[in-house]
């Protein structure tokens, strides 16, 4: 008989605030250890803790995004464990009252179909510092820049069923957060991160024990864990084992993951309400003002890509995964063709940012030159092949694309007499070949469209090349 | 009269008649505290040349036309208020070398008034105990009689004031510690509605019960104190948004009319029957001025002790975990591993009744108790506030004595700590409603200890409290004993 796993995940995502969440302490990332610390994310004597507003307003984005109910009143709650990158000895967080309740996102699957993952909660809560163990021989440096850096940590239910859909999960879930503008989704840095709680069961039988597996930080990390946890798990279960509750580490060296701390070691948190801050109170105000702020979120955004663009919608998925992404392709089909403008977006544009590794927003080809180069093909100026030669130029060297054009030559030759006089030439210099063409061998079209294309540097219009070849042929 | 004895209204007098100058007073100020704090042990340090050159910008501002009701005149802090470049203990070895970079808003408020700090006043450990004897630094001994305690934890606060070491001094109050050493001082100290006074620098116990509050020879001190402490700190979450207030615009209004409930509560089994005597005469002096006098229940105050027992700890468990040995406090020496910095570090650092409260804190949080206790307290907490909630809508003022007992003997209670926090038996039920309350003398045992009552008013009624003390202050000469107070023989 088969398993079933069940999967579901708890994200971290780090909220873009300019300051931390609460003192003013900037959250950039990489300066200096300890640079930006302040007496209250020290936790020196007599400090206390001031909400920042902001990152409530982007807990309410996601809330209102993922049609979740958004507590009138939640409260922060203190997270009780000792650790040396944790200051106060108590993480602030929320607990009994989160101030996002229960919502659901709906995924795409990459066979085409979609899957609605439900969403438990998110709550507010601050991020640790760090330990530093390099660098110090027998001794750890504490570098507590990240220390009370904004954190949302969505959980959700145990929906999930593949590792196929947890990346699917975590992906939409990626593109929502940046879409909103709420997390920069840098996962390298640690920005948005996740915990895995996998366990298997036989199909309708109750959920299985369950392993926690910490800190994934890329989604091929997150399929590879849990592809090695559904192996490991059905292993014991099948040589008449039990699973053990615990955290694990996936190690990405070894393609593995190993046992942090079982659940007998585990912490007794002592959550009680922080009587240091006031319940947090959201009035109706509050949360329209910030449902006017909310752009046009993704799944409404490739609809309409598909109808607005008559875009596939695979096309449709790929361009609205992110917003920087969608925003550029929507300023090149302006005006031109959509799938067009499609092709070149995620195909031209996409291979060379992922060649030259340059995000798309230092991209050196614009939206406005991308979209006059295509513009350039649908008027006939220049054939396709032109344009990815020009495209190159643009990506590679900059300038400007009818300067290219009119510099280098590359104005497309539609001028019939002009091609007719090449036709007749090649036709002439090649009589073997044209005798067989006429008898009967007419894959040596292609030979001649060829030998046109290549005297007239490509500039030649193709479809033109072939109806005059053809005709000057026939009539021998 | 002599100058340690005057009250702010004739120092600030004296320094506008040019009688003495701030430098002058200071000085005076210094020399008293220097012949007399090896007696009394009420300062942990002091801050002498920092204090005669504030003293000496205020003689300057002072000159340039300044007239600030506070210019010039000197105090000290409880040693829980941080303070900028002068180490602030806490009472507690662990913050034995603790220098701030931050002034607590207080401080910086009535740093900005001129008043000139003379130095940091001794305090039960972590503000944890009712006799100032859980300091690291040494008990504080009552200067009415050395052999006595001054109660706490704001005892070296009470001490000082009624020593005459300084006019006045800021203590804190999270069951009773403002005003059950006032109290036994003889002083009077009033503890404001929670959220009046900033706790930001304010090192934390038990951060829903905390309070700061000023610490006089009178009433009408209390009020200048307070009109400069009482204000709303954007980096206090629970400061609240009136906070500010003018505490001596009603300060003469008389009585008539008034009426004040007497708790029966406050009178049963455990109340010594001389303070008894003595609060009784105090109310039938209010009564005398025209207020209406009438008997009330609080039938939840009897809860009041244990349900502090359980929330206080609990905060303080999770307040005091910053304080792990890893950046300014105390550090054990080379520990084997990350634990033992932890435990001998703590160990170390924190006194016998710190630690205890830690464990209690600890237990009533802990996964399988928090239902039993933690949450269970909460709820008690509520009928209490019930409890005065219901009071109010019937009475202006709640009168009774501060403590059971007046001033008890260095060393009585100690081992046993039960007795010692009902010590606070009748101030803990205001922490746990956060309504103001104030302690004023109302007399003296016949071993000649001073007697404190206490008058509870609704939220936001610490300006009407402190109106009633200065009524009955007018008609009472109990506020103006001053101990006499020797050096101690070398």
């Amino acid at each position: 008989m088969d398993w079933e796993v069940v999967i579901g995940l708890e994200v971290h995502a780090q909220l873009n605030t300019t300051t931390k969440i609460f003192c003013g302490c900037p959250t950039a990332f990489g300066a200096e250890p300890n640079l930006h610390t302040c007496p209250v994310c020290l936790a020196m004597p007599g400090a206390l803790p001031v909400l920042n507003g902001a990152a409530v307003d982007k807990a309410i984005a996601l809330g209102l995004a993922i049609g979740a109910e958004l507590n009138r009143h939640s409260i922060f709650a203190r997270k009780n464990y000792f650790y040396p990158d944790l200051p106060k000895g108590y993480q602030i967080s929320q607990y009994e009252l989160p101030v996002v309740g229960k919502g659901a996102l709906t995924v795409q699957l990459p066979d085409g179909g979609e899957k609605v993952v439900g969403v438990t909660r998110a709550h507010l809560e601050e991020d640790a510092g760090k330990s530093l163990h390099e660098a110090f021989i027998g001794q750890s440096g504490i570098d507590l820049n990240r220390a009370g850096t904004p954190l949302l940590e969505i959980v959700s239910e145990p929906d999930m069923r593949s590792s196929v859909e947890a990346v699917a999960y975590l992906k939409k879930l990626h593109t929502l957060v940046r879409y909103l503008d709420i997390c920069d989704g840098n996962m390298q840095e640690g920005s948005f991160r996740c915990d895995a709680n996998v366990s298997l069961r036989r199909p309708g039988a109750p959920y299985g024990t369950r392993a926690e597996i910490k800190n994934l930080n890329s989604f091929r990390f997150l399929e590879k864990a849990i592809e090695y946890e559904i192996v490991r798990q059905r292993d014991i279960l099948e040589s008449g084992g039990r699973i053990v509750q615990e955290t694990r580490l996936y190690d990405a060296n070894r393609d593995e993951t190993r046992s942090m701390r079982g659940k007998e070691e585990a912490n007794d948190y002592r959550y009680f309400p922080d009587p240091d801050l006031l319940p947090l109170v959201l009035d109706e105000s509050r949360i329209e003002r910030v449902r006017e702020t909310l752009p046009e979120l993704p799944d409404a955004r490739r609809m309409r890509f598909m109808r607005q663009y008559a875009l596939p919608a695979y096309d449709a998925g790929v361009l609205t995964a992110g917003r920087t992404l969608a925003d550029y392709y929507e300023q090149v089909a302006v005006g031109v063709d959509g799938k067009l403008a499609a092709n070149w977006v995620m195909g031209d544009l996409l291979g060379a940012l992922n060649k030259a590794g340059v995000e798309l927003e230092d991209c050196p080809v614009s939206a406005g030159k991308l979209r006059l180069l295509v513009q350039r093909i649908e008027d006939q100026t220049i054939s396709g092949k032109i344009a990815k030669d020009i495209f190159d130029e643009l990506f590679h060297r900059g300038g400007e694309v009818d300067a290219i054009i009119d510099s280098r030559g590359l104005r497309q030759i539609t001028d019939v007499a002009a091609i007719a006089a090449m036709v007749d030439a090649i036709v002439t210099a090649h009589p073997q070949q044209a005798a067989d063409f006429r008898a009967g061998k007419d894959k040596l079209l292609g030979f001649f469209v060829g030998q046109v294309m290549k005297a007239s540097q490509g500039k030649a219009n193709p479809d033109q090349v072939n109806a005059i070849l053809l005709e000057h042929l026939q009539k021998g | 009269m002599e100058l340690h004895e005057f009250s702010l209204r004739e120092l600030r007098q004296g320094l506008r008649n040019r009688d003495f100058s701030s430098v002058e007073l200071t000085t005076v100020l210094l020399k008293r505290i220097s012949a007399l704090n090896p007696a009394l042990n009420a300062f942990v340090t002091v801050t002498e040349s920092d204090a005669l050159a504030a003293a000496a910008t205020a003689d300057a501002r002072r000159a340039a036309g300044e007239d600030g009701p506070l210019l010039g005149i000197p105090m000290a802090h409880k040693d829980i208020f941080c303070t900028a470049g002068v180490r602030t203990t806490c009472g507690s070895r662990m913050l034995e070398h603790f220098v701030a970079p931050y002034n607590a808003t207080v401080v910086e408020r009535l740093t900005a008034e001129g008043m000139v700090m003379l130095g940091k006043l001794n305090m039960d450990e972590f503000a944890m105990g009712s006799s100032n004897e859980t300091s690291y630094f040494g008990p504080v001994r009552n200067p009415w009689h050395t052999g006595m305690v001054p109660g706490g934890s704001s005892g070296g606060s009470a001490a000082a004031v009624a020593a005459g070491l300084v006019p006045v001094a800021t203590g804190t109050d999270t069951g009773g510690s403002i005003r059950q050493p006032a109290a036994l001082c003889g002083i009077t100290g009033i503890k404001p509605t929670y959220g009046r006074v900033s706790r930001y620098g304010m090192i934390a116990f038990a951060s829903s019960l905390d309070q700061g509050g000023p610490m006089a020879r009178n009433a009408e001190d209390c009020a200048l104190l307070l009109n400069v402490m009482a204000a709303h700190d954007p980096r206090d979450s629970t400061s609240h948004p009136a906070a500010a207030s003018d505490f001596l615009r009603g300060l003469e209004r008389p009585l008539q009319g008034l009426r004040v409930g007497v708790p029966e509560e406050f009178f049963g089994v455990g109340l010594d029957p001389e303070v008894a005597a003595t609060v009784q005469a105090g109310i039938a002096e209010l009564a005398r001025q025209g207020a209406a006098v009438q008997s009330i229940r609080l039938p939840n105050n009897p809860h009041a002790v244990s349900t502090y027992y359980v929330l206080a700890p609990a905060e303080a468990s999770s307040n005091l975990a910053r304080f792990d040995g890893v950046r300014y406090t105390h550090r054990a020496p080379n520990p084997a591993d990350l634990t033992e910095l932890y435990q001998q570090s703590r160990y170390e650092g924190f006194g016998a009744e710190v630690r205890r409260r830690i464990l209690v804190g600890t237990y009533v949080l802990s996964a399988g108790y928090y239902d039993a206790y933690y949450r269970k307290a909460q709820q008690v907490r509520s009928l209490i506030r019930e409890d005065f909630r219901r009071a109010f809508a019937e009475v202006d003022v709640i009168v009774g004595p501060t403590t059971p007992t007046p001033a008890f003997p260095l060393g009585a209670k100690n081992a046993d700590p039960v007795a010692m926090y009902l010590a606070d038996i009748y101030t803990i039920a205001v922490n746990l409603a956060g309504i103001p309350a104030l302690s004023v003398p109302c007399g003296f045992t016949a071993a000649g200890l001073p007697v404190g009552m206490q008058l509870m008013g609704d939220y936001f009624a610490d300006d009407l409290l402190l109106n009633v003390a200065h009524r009955y202050q007018q008609e009472t000469q109990w506020h103006r004993a001053h101990p006499s107070v020797h050096a101690r023989e070398a």
